[in-house]
């Protein structure tokens, strides 16, 4: 079992149109698809992020960061949410991320999550051997 | 509409895997309720996936996977029964149903999840049969899978759900939910069947694990989905309290080498506490429900007793013998008295609870299992009559089936002194 992160992405245009739709049409909907995922018990976690206007960039392009408001200029996909689930195959990720109620100008982007094999060449690392212990502390594993 | 990877066949094959697990269940209802008939209906998905796995590979996965599978299986269904020399006159209604409605829109009732969980679990059925039908059709397990699970060749495991689908067509059972009169012991009889998958996951009988993690999963996802097929039904989300707070301990249950680790030795801090908050919301839910605690309410409240505890000690042992005394009037059982009488030893004295242990022995009760002779054991050791409780724990380790579990027995015989 692995888990792996959907990455939703939608076009600023995409995010303005659905402003447009009953909010309580996108809860429900949202709602029956995370329902879907617990009861096939493949649910690991999720959330959505506040309008991108909200948020902050910081930028290391140079020594001293940049700091700026609001999306990045020339971002032309906002990640706006993610869910978490833990499936047996890439596949799986994929096939739910199908399921997904979004539409047109979204995107899912599916991504393994790393895991301790990833850092096997690593096993040594002070870090690596903190990590086990933070996890089961957090109980986030 | 494909990935570039996941077109490889293995990719495919892997593709039709998840898509049977998500929705394979779906697949089988809908077409069984055309069909009337449960057996019929898997053999007729199996046909529409090994077409799928010939096709998808070129044409792609399509956008409704399990449309098009459910739209397969329902034309092979009317080829079928046209290829019969004789139609009689309900296949050939059915053959002109299906005709009617293999095009229509995908859409399964609510209703059919239900009839699929009652007739693969249905009672012409032995234990193991449901089990295996039920991965298979509810759970949407590949035989490969369930064989593996269960520690079997698949070879034996395809047989079993091949025997069962048999059972079924022979005794004629209908694709039905059971009325009014038959529910409630129907109803035992699937959560029985869940529960029996989580427990062999939980503290597998045979083989060198202790602990099979993946099996106890598969019970919590099906016990999720029983529980959502009956909403109202208190003892459904029960079983999925009981199993959430069980689970919650799977970390700390056994230790790096495999060794099993018992309750009073665990490391608490290793226990999900995200599983325990599940567990208990849905007691809570139970509760709320307001048709009172049942025996897997009864156990789940047990569980939640050691799952708030922070350590043996401070654990509310006089609740937890309560608790046990509800599940004895409701349940009757030999092992809810041996779970009592270890209750009793730490709210009370290991006297009292030796007097309940040798009810058993008197009864003849749960003879030949290794729990009586290891709970007198304990008991005995405690009571520092040492000699008899080395005698009762090698009794022990002689009868446990599981190699970790005896291992650990015998250690504890050899360092009584």
């Amino acid at each position: 079992m692995s888990k792996y992160m959907l990455i939703m992405r939608s076009t600023a245009e995409a995010l303005e149109a659905s402003k447009d739709v009953d909010f309580e049409e996108i809860i429900n909907q949202m709602g029956a698809y995370n329902e879907s995922m617990i009861n096939a018990g493949v649910m690991a976690g999720g959330d959505g992020l506040t309008d991108a206007a909200e948020g902050v960039v910081v930028d290391f392009s140079t020594e001293d960061r940049i700091v700026t408001d609001g999306p990045y200029g020339e971002v032309h996909e906002l990640f706006n949410g993610f869910w978490i689930i833990q499936v047996s195959s890439k596949e799986e990720a994929v096939e739910w991320a199908k399921r997904a109620p979004l539409g047109p100008g979204s995107k899912l982007e599916v991504r393994r999550i790393t895991d301790e094999t990833d850092f096997e060449d690593f096993a040594d690392n002070e870090y690596v051997q903190k990590e086990a212990g933070w996890r089961e502390q957090l109980g986030t594993d | 509409m494909t990935h570039q990877d996941t077109a490889s066949t293995a990719g495919i094959a892997r593709t039709v895997d998840a898509v049977w697990r998500i929705e394979g269940a779906k697949v089988v209802a809908t077409v069984a309720r055309m069909t009337g008939d449960l057996a019929l209906a898997e053999d007729l998905a199996q046909e529409a996936v090994a077409e799928a796995l010939e096709q998808w590979p070129t044409t792609g996965v399509p956008r409704n996977a399990a449309a098009w599978l459910t739209a397969v299986a329902k034309r092979r269904a009317i080829d079928a029964f046209r290829r019969r020399e004789r139609l009689d006159a309900r296949h050939e209604a059915i053959a002109r149903d299906l005709d009617e409605s293999a095009e229509d829109v995908w859409e399964p009732i609510a209703d059919d999840g239900l009839r699929l969980l009652f007739t693969a679990c249905h009672p012409v059925l032995s234990r193991e049969a449901q089990v295996a039908l039920t991965l298979r059709v509810v759970a949407g397990l590949s035989s490969d899978e369930i064989a593996r699970l269960f520690l079997v060749p698949t070879s034996t495991m395809q047989q079993r759900i091949v025997r069962a689908k048999r059972t079924l067509t022979e005794a004629r059972v209908p694709f039905e939910v059971p009325d009014h009169t038959e529910w409630a012991a129907r109803l035992q009889s699937v959560l029985k069947v869940v529960y029996l998958v989580f427990t062999e996951g939980y503290s597998a009988t045979s083989g060198e694990q202790w602990v099979r993690r993946e099996l106890a999963d598969e019970a919590l996802r099906l016990g999720r989905l029983v529980s959502a097929l009956v909403p109202h039904e208190p003892e459904a989300r029960a079983l999925v309290a009981l199993m959430e707070i069980q689970s919650s301990r799977f970390a700390a249950r056994v230790d790096a080498a495999g060794n099993p680790v018992l309750l009073g030795d665990q490391d608490r801090r290793r226990w999900d506490r995200n599983a325990v908050a599940r567990g208990r919301a849905a007691l809570a839910e139970v509760d709320r429900l307001g048709r009172g605690r049942g025996p897997y309410a009864l156990q789940a409240a047990i569980a939640e007793c050691h799952a708030i505890a922070p350590s043996v000690d401070e654990t509310d042992w006089e609740q937890i013998v309560v608790l046990y005394e509800a599940l004895g009037r409701l349940a009757p059982n030999p092992v809810v008295d041996l779970n009592r009488a270890v209750a009793v030893s730490m709210a009370r004295s290991a006297a009292e609870a030796l007097e309940i242990v040798d009810g058993l022995v008197a009864r003849g009760e749960l003879a030949g299992s290794h729990l009586v002779p290891s709970v007198r054991g304990e008991l005995l050791a405690r009571m520092e009559r040492t000699q008899e409780a080395r005698g009762e724990l090698l009794t022990a380790a002689s009868l446990a089936r599981n190699e970790r579990e005896r291992a650990v027995l015998e250690a504890k015989a050899a360092g009584l002194s």
